[in-house]
């Protein structure tokens, strides 16, 4: 580093300034070493420009954490499975209000699905934060729509064709969103719209979905009774069979769910929560180690 | 080196022959776990040895207690990795006249266990002179499987009646157990078990659990890829057993070409042509085969 008391003073943040050259023989250029002795002098001393990195010697700069740069690899606060269906006069999807901290419930009045617009609703799984992102982004998109002010609103194939894209370039970049989404609503030409998206930017649709662990369980059901045509009670018997067979047998769920649905001609709704009837009289429960005692 | 003063040394006994280390084989009487390989294993594992893994059978089955006996189901497809290795198997094991069991996990296992406490349950009851009971299969299951922590890959649904009457199992790998109204295991467990959740009812009749149980296998077969094909069931009650090999087929082979194949000739090139006659060539043609025992029947049988 340069001594700032010497007699020659250096205007503060400049580095020593090239010694430039107008000879006419040599034209412009720099100084090269050898040439002026005291000028090579000043750079006896000069260290080049330092690499900044980080307290431990390698790394970002300003960092301790080690190593190169780093991106979520764990999810913290996190909501479990969504279920969606197509039926007759709408679309509906179906998730619980916990979300977990590990292995804690801890926060058991989370609203895991959101209204988007008069046409979209959407529910996550995955880490919160990341959801509540995702939200800025989709709030994002409705205060464009709401200055254009042409009376249209993006409908939810575009919200979900933008979501694609953005988790799947988050992926790219070795960041993602770690949430599987659930983009449910109504087209503008009188069909129902369900898509899914995946943290890697997987994303497919259907006339039942789920994310999370309702693939393993909800979807057999669905596949087995679901028809596109079924009426709102029919719909909703089916999707809380599934609820109760999701929370009966995933440890991080509990019994107390929403049902979000977009029907033709209404606002979008969240429901109240409410809980499934369970059954647990069963006589094989009342004495299992009955007559094999070390059985439970 | 250690020092002298801690350096410990067995004293050889006067009758033993002087020998290098006490292991099992010296001793086969000695109870207890056996760990004389866990050395070499892991001296082989450090050079880049990799045990094969044992084939998977992939699986769903199930079982349910109705009124008066117990439904045992199973699919039939046996996966080797990623390839079907046995399109039509049999999961559903003899262990006695009165109890069946399902088998997940690795085939061999699965197959040998029940086999072998099938074999013990006969000779019990040949000593007792009394039916078997599920409880004593249940039994023997858990402390072989325990005795192997885990290393025997069988998970089984175990099913049967006896006088207690009808009783369903699950046993784990590890030797663990659980008495259930309705029980899945296997990769098609989950989609089985969404069934079962959805629709078991306490006391139902045995038409109606014959249903539940194809439809739970069903389930499995359609959402999980490492079941498939055909549904086997097992109704066993206290008057007797159904064993209902292929009771559905929901997998039949839908293309058959109408016309059939016919090939006419010229469709196989022929590149040569090389005729003997039975004088010509050195063939034994003609052989007279004189039996040293046993009488002429016994040739036939192969």
């Amino acid at each position: 580093r340069r001594d700032v008391h010497n007699a020659t003073r250096v205007p503060f943040g400049v580095m020593i300034p090239v010694r430039v050259s107008h000879n006419q023989s040599i034209g412009p250029g720099v100084v090269p070493a050898g040439v002026d002795p005291a000028y090579d002098a000043q750079y006896a001393n000069h260290k080049g420009p330092v690499a900044h990195v980080g307290a431990n010697g390698f790394g970002r700069p300003f960092s301790v954490a080690p190593g190169p740069i780093t991106h979520t690899q764990t999810p913290y606060v996190t909501g479990t499975t969504v279920l969606g269906m197509k039926y007759k006069d709408g679309v509906m999807i179906a998730c619980d209000t916990l979300g977990s901290y590990g292995s804690t419930k801890r926060y058991k009045n989370l609203q895991r699905m959101r209204v988007v617009n008069a046409k979209t609703i959407i529910g996550f799984t995955g880490e919160l934060s990341d959801f509540d992102y995702i939200m800025t982004l989709l709030d994002e998109l409705n205060t464009n729509d709401y200055c254009e002010d042409d009376g249209k609103e993006l409908s939810p194939k575009e919200i979900y064709s933008y979501l694609c894209r953005v988790m799947y370039n988050r992926r790219n970049k070795f960041d993602p969103l770690w949430n599987s989404l659930v983009v449910a609503g109504l087209m503008k030409d009188g069909t129902q719209f369900l898509g899914t998206v995946g943290m890697i930017g997987q994303h497919y649709t259907d006339s039942h979905l789920a994310a999370g662990f309702g693939n393993h369980m909800a979807r057999p059901l669905f596949r087995e009774k679901h028809t596109d045509d079924m009426s709102e009670p029919e719909a909703r018997a089916l999707m809380e069979d599934a609820l109760r067979a999701c929370v009966m047998r995933d440890k991080s769920m509990m019994n107390k769910f929403q049902i979000a649905k977009v029907e033709f001609g209404k606002a979008p709704t969240v429901s109240e929560p409410f809980a499934v009837a369970t059954s647990w009289d069963y006589e094989k429960f009342k004495n299992p180690s009955e007559f094999a005692p070390g059985t439970w | 080196s250690f020092p002298r003063s801690i350096r410990i040394r067995r004293a050889p006994s006067r009758d033993a022959p002087p020998t290098m280390a006490h292991s099992m084989r010296d001793d086969p009487d000695a109870g207890g776990f056996n760990f004389d390989n866990v050395r070499r294993n892991d001296m082989l594992r450090g050079t880049g040895l990799h045990f094969k893994n044992a084939m998977k059978t992939g699986t769903t089955i199930s079982g349910i207690v109705f009124k008066g006996g117990v439904v045992l189901g199973a699919d039939t497809r046996s996966t080797n990795g990623e390839t079907v290795a046995d399109k039509n198997c049999e999961k559903i094991h003899y262990i006695a006249p009165n109890i069946y069991c399902c088998g997940a996990g690795t085939a061999a296992d699965t197959e040998a266990v029940t086999g072998m406490i099938a074999s013990n349950l006969e000779l019990h009851r040949m000593a007792t002179k009394r039916a078997s009971r599920v409880v004593t299969a249940l039994t023997q299951l858990k402390t072989h499987l325990f005795k192997y922590q885990g290393h025997v890959g069988a998970a089984l649904v175990l099913g049967g009646c006896d006088a207690n009457g009808p009783h369903l199992f699950t046993v784990y790998p590890h030797g663990s157990s659980d008495a259930l109204p309705f029980a899945t295991m296997g990769s098609g467990s989950l989609a089985a078990m969404a069934v079962f959740e959805s629709d078991f009812k306490q006391d139902m009749t045995e038409t109606e659990a014959k249903e539940l149980v194809a439809r739970s296998i069903r389930a499995g077969i359609f959402n999980d890829l490492g079941s498939g094909s055909n549904v086997d069931l097992c109704v066993i009650t206290q008057s007797g057993v159904q064993y209902l090999r292929n009771h559905e087929t929901p997998n039949e082979r839908t293309y058959v070409r109408s016309k059939g194949y016919d090939f006419p000739p010229g469709t196989t090139q022929l590149n040569r042509r090389n005729f003997m006659t039975a004088s010509s060539a050195s063939l034994p043609l003609n052989e007279t085969v004189i039996i040293s025992e046993g009488s002429p029947e016994d040739a036939m049988v192969m």
